[in-house]
């Protein structure tokens, strides 16, 4: 009875696992289609791989968001960072109002964001382009950084930045020993959520974008209705093969750490 | 410690950043939807809305979302359950299915959907070899709906695990102990504990499909106009930055409502991350 269910069990999170990646494998099959229609194979070939790197309007794009990602998710965790010392040292009122104010972005509807956006940038004169998508990523980006410090904040122990202090630390020096450290796990997770945010986001870069200035995501969105390069699927593929192969060998060392604590 | 107004300070960075880019830009969708061209007053936006493709799509779009979330609801509950009780590799599993499908680009996935849908698609060939009849499913709101539970479904599983996983393991033991079966538990302690994941969940599906207009346009064929591609098309085609403004506010009121509503329910925002 027991296993029946956990085989139950097993097969229904092994369907939604199909589910899930029925897409991501028909892509990474695509990429080495040597047909450039999507319908029909026409053998195995590996030269979108070449061509991809002749190709650069995607590389272009591709520097874009890579730049914009890290560009945005630095300042956003600095911004969330500092912001969530002050919200954390606020009285009740206050604290509720910005954490308020953060979860605007994230519960909004991403077009209303994305034109929001848009209607300042053409409110203030700003001229569309690398500048204004970076904003807008940013402005999307605080509330993930804030919402994964927070908790952390809660959890902190006066008691030991008072103790560092103590022992002739000065504040900054007591800071970044003590306290940082304690948040930094909070800090980092919402960096990498930052991160992969800004990589992923179309809505609200199609709306604060310039003419000429493109991200992956609007290429392929500009391309969905002429056809996708196949260079698109071999520059995807290759993004999605390096953060699998980088999240399985931080498992492994994670794996090593505990092991070692606990010997 | 730092003095407290010095810590208040530290926030100056994003209160700019919040009053600018947060606050300002809704005040704008709001001044846009309440103006004319001229600048002048005006209720024409907002009322535009009942202009019969304008409610057709949103009508369309009220549909299509409403019954996305209630498929992401039945499939999540189950997988959040068992992804609690799970005990090996438990976050890895979270990670695999959640995080790891996002590096790979989502309109891509999405369009993957079209390939596996078509009508002489893989999913189509592999019904019929084991002797099934076809779907026709591409360009229809089917295929929308598909694509939203697709896309939609992880926001539905976290807050609904979340909620579960906070829940007393003693309190669902307490009443087994007191001589309810499995079902009773279920209904009476289990189900109600994680009620604020459930409304979330609900919220964090529903907005999102709502005001999608990227997986009608690659899922639907262009055929089928929800209230988003209506907006969309205001904005980047006729450039009619007013009338989209006003239509977005009549979002803007089925957001806030699904705001209050979260709000009410979830009080610890357990639906955020």
């Amino acid at each position: 009875m027991k296993t029946a269910g956990s085989v139950l069990k097993r097969i229904y999170i092994a369907l939604i696992i199909i589910f899930m990646y029925a897409p991501i494998v028909t892509l990474i099959v695509l990429s080495f289609n040597s047909s450039k229609s999507r319908a029909k194979w026409g053998g195995f070939t590996t030269k979108w791989y070449v061509s991809l790197f002749q190709n650069d309007a995607i590389l272009q794009a591709f520097f874009n968001t890579i730049a914009i990602a890290t560009l945005s998710a630095i300042i956003a965790t600095i911004i969330g960072t500092l912001s969530c010392l002050a919200i954390n040292s606020m009285k009740r009122k206050g604290k509720t109002f910005w954490m308020g104010i953060t979860n605007i972005p994230m519960l909004n509807a991403e077009i209303v964001t994305g034109i929001s956006l848009m209607l300042v940038f053409i409110f203030l004169g700003v001229k569309f382009g690398f500048f204004t998508i970076l904003i807008a990523h940013i402005t999307f980006n605080i509330p993930y950084v804030i919402l994964s410090i927070m908790p952390r904040m809660k959890n902190l122990n006066p008691s030991t930045y008072e103790a560092a202090l103590d022992l002739g630390a000065s504040p900054f020096v007591s800071f970044f020993k003590v306290v940082l450290p304690d948040l930094m796990p909070g800090i980092l997770s919402g960096f990498l959520m930052a991160f992969t945010m800004s990589i992923d986001d179309f809505v609200i870069t199609h709306f604060t974008k310039g003419p000429g200035v493109d991200t992956l995501s609007t290429k392929i969105y500009t391309e969905v209705k002429k056809g996708i390069k196949p260079e698109m699927y071999a520059l995807s593929t290759i993004i999605f093969i390096t953060i699998l192969v980088l999240l399985f060998l931080v498992n492994v060392s994670g794996n090593d750490n505990k092991k070692e604590k606990i010997k | 410690m730092l003095k407290n107004k010095q810590k208040l300070m530290l926030g100056l960075p994003y209160y700019f950043w919040a009053i600018a880019f947060i606050i300002i830009p809704l005040c704008l969708v709001i001044y846009y939807g309440l103006t004319d061209k001229t600048g002048a007053f005006t209720f024409n936006n907002i009322a535009s809305i009942a202009d019969p493709q304008h409610t057709k799509a949103l009508w369309i779009a009220v549909k299509l979302s409403i019954i996305s979330t209630i498929i992401c609801l039945f499939l999540a509950y189950p997988l959040a359950m068992i992804l609690v009780n799970f005990k090996k590799g438990k976050s890895s599993i979270l990670v695999m299915l959640f995080i790891l499908p996002m590096w790979m680009n989502f309109l891509l996935r999405t369009m993957a959907w079209q390939t596996l849908l078509e009508n002489t698609g893989v999913i189509n060939t592999l019904l019929q070899t084991i002797g099934l009849p076809k779907i026709n499913i591409i360009n229809t709101p089917g295929a929308i709906i598909f694509g939203m539970v697709y896309n939609f479904l992880p926001f539905m599983v976290l807050p609904i695990y979340n909620s579960l996983a906070k829940i007393d393991i003693n309190v669902v033991n307490a009443a087994r102990d007191l001589g309810a079966n499995g079902i009773i538990t279920f209904g009476r302690i289990t189900l109600p504990l994680s009620l604020p994941g459930v409304i979330s969940g609900i919220t964090m599906v529903f907005v999102p499909a709502l005001t999608t207009f990227v997986i009608s346009a690659i899922l639907g064929g262009n055929k089928i106009l929800l209230i988003g591609n209506v907006i969309e098309q205001e904005f980047s085609q006729t450039s009619n930055w007013h009338l989209g403004s006003g239509l977005s506010m009549v979002l803007m009121v089925f957001i806030i409502i699904s705001m209050i509503f979260t709000a009410i329910f979830d009080k610890d925002g357990e639906g955020l991350i």
